[in-house]
């Protein structure tokens, strides 16, 4: 495969496409948003906690195939996980982002987050400049995720 | 086209490679390449006359002082005004900040209006936002015609004695369209306001004889058109820049320094506080030296034709659309579009694996983006080194990136 068949392979064109939770979610729930200023890619998401697991989330935003991509993936991710396996998953995806290829040093670690479709995003490695596309919507996340250990500390 | 072919031999940049494919540089409008003789001058300057300017007795600090004062000579005479009249800057932004603060920090009252277009870079809108914030001066926009010009049918109605500065782009970095020059300045008079040209994609591109403008202040930069980075240029109507306080103290720009208080050089030494980018002006000046060898008006006319060439080739794909004025006397050759669903930086990628670089993003001009509904575009833009293979490869290239996503 080509660098750019890696990259745009085609279970990301289909998120790009057909984003998964898109939307609001009108009762409670935590709000973050995140934008890389460079290049104009803008996300926000909405996500609910009950009983420590992330039961809703909803992802608004545009930008390009990467960063939507990647956040309709984690989107379907994150939902019926735990804030500590969701905590896990972004360190994770966030690692993959940055090592070689066959690294994955968090796998001891953490042997309950599989990354499993997510893979599919590391074909942006090989196109440093995108990888901050790849990564907004975990950014994102781990906002949100700060917000509500703060609200229920 | 005249062709200006062999001038690319002169851009020792454009022989290397890029993803094994030879560099197709599209991006003149975000900064421009250096031909040899630039880069050979500042060089030369460090290795033969380096020393500090306006300073210092000795042979190399009168040779540097000489060396700065003739690019000052030669950068003010490339637009037809007096080395007086010419302070340089860091750049576009610089100056024009200069003139927000300099100017509007003490002309401006509460209630007052800045009008501005909604075409502009950022360089020419948050100086003015700051500057709302110290005077409690009003920003007001100017919208735009189906062609993405600068609409001027109704400026009665924007403009009346409220409005004090009138501040627009000579030309869109975005959709290339030309600024109404001529329409601005009459209708600033009108009101009594003064006028603010970003020039800073108008005098790379095109012959500029500032004095005949009727604005009142432009800024440019030397990187668009050449020259190195960090620095530009501030020119001003005499009584202006008398007008002007400076925005920076420091060496250079004053007269007698007490220990209070202090009197300043003479414009437009007063705007220049520090040691100033000597080899950069020396640089910019060897720019504008190779600009004026080949004629500005050559330069415009190689510009139009290979823009002509790149909208009809760009008209070819489908579901390609261009932003910006379709009559190529009313533009220059920055070249926005979209194509079909495919995210601009997405499109900069692709083409970077074949070696061209393009622009993606919102070149520096969110509330335009904002007004046309997109989160971004594509840019291509063009200078004298391009030619029409290039454009050729671009299309090859786009089309490559709709069968990636899937479109026929």
């Amino acid at each position: 495969m080509s660098q750019l068949d890696e990259l745009y392979r085609e279970v990301i064109l289909d998120h790009y496409r057909n984003p998964r939770r898109r939307g609001n979610i009108g009762g409670d729930h935590i709000h973050a948003e995140g934008n890389n200023p460079s290049c104009g890619d803008e996300l926000a998401i909405d996500i609910v906690i009950e009983d420590g697991i992330v039961v809703d989330a909803a992802m608004q935003g545009q930008g390009c195939s990467i960063s939507q991509a990647s956040g309709s993936m984690m989107m379907e991710a994150i939902v019926g996980r735990s804030v500590k396996e969701v905590t896990t998953l972004a360190r994770k995806f966030k690692v993959m982002m940055t090592i070689e290829e066959g690294e994955d040093p968090l796998d001891a670690e953490h042997p309950g987050a599989v990354l499993g479709d997510l893979e599919a995003l590391q074909g942006v490695r090989q196109f440093p400049v995108r990888i901050k596309c790849a990564d907004l919507a975990w950014t994102t996340l781990e906002d949100a995720l700060a917000k509500a250990t703060a609200a229920s500390a | 086209m005249k062709d200006l072919r062999s001038c690319r031999a002169d851009f020792p940049i454009l022989e290397r490679e890029v993803n094994g494919h030879p560099l197709i540089y599209l991006d003149s409008a975000a900064t421009t390449q250096k031909p040899q003789s630039v880069l050979d001058a500042m060089t030369a300057y460090y290795e033969n006359h380096n020393a500090n300017v306006h300073r210092g007795a000795h042979t190399l600090a009168a040779e540097a002082t000489a060396a700065f004062e003739e690019a000052r000579s030669k950068v003010a005479r490339f637009i037809g005004t007096s080395p007086s009249q010419l302070a340089f800057s860091r750049g576009a932004t610089t100056s024009i900040n200069h003139i927000a603060y300099g100017w509007g920090l003490n002309h401006l009252e509460p209630g007052d209006r800045i009008v501005v277009t909604i075409a502009e870079h950022h360089a020419n809108i948050v100086p003015w936002q700051l500057i709302t914030r110290y005077t409690g001066a009003e920003l007001v926009y100017l919208e735009l015609d189906d062609d993405l010009i600068v609409d001027t049918t109704d400026l009665d109605s924007v403009l009346d004695a409220r409005v004090k500065i009138i501040a627009f782009s000579g030309m869109s970095n975005v959709t290339g369209a030309i600024g109404p020059v001529a329409a601005l300045t009459e209708a600033a008079n009108s009101v009594g306001a003064i006028t603010v040209l970003d020039g800073a994609q108008l005098v790379p591109h095109a012959p500029v004889r500032v004095e005949d403008l009727g604005v009142d202040f432009m800024a440019f930069s030397s990187h668009k058109m050449l020259g190195p980075t960090g620095i530009g240029a501030l020119w001003g109507r005499p009584d202006r820049l008398e007008e002007m306080e400076p925005t920076e103290g420091g060496g250079e720009m004053i007269n007698v320094v007490e220990r209070l208080t202090s009197t300043w050089a003479p414009v437009p030494h007063k705007f220049e506080a520090g040691t100033p980018p000597i080899a950069e002006a020396v640089g910019f000046a060897a720019a504008v030296d190779y600009l004026e060898a080949i004629g500005m008006d050559v330069v415009e006319a190689h510009e139009r034709a290979i823009t002509s060439y790149a909208l009809e080739r760009l008209s070819e794909i489908p579901d390609l659309v261009v932003y910006g004025p379709k009559d190529i006397s009313k533009r220059g050759g920055a070249v926005s579009f979209s194509l079909a669903d495919i995210h601009p930086h997405d499109l900069a990628t692709i083409l970077d694996q074949d070696g061209i670089a393009i622009r993606a993003g919102h070149h520096c001009a969110r509330p335009l983006m904002q007004y046309l509904d997109l989160s971004a575009t594509a840019r291509a833009s063009f200078y004298l080194y391009n030619i029409p293979e290039e454009i050729d490869a671009l299309v090859v290239s786009l089309l490559k990136a709709r069968k990636i996503f899937g479109l026929a």
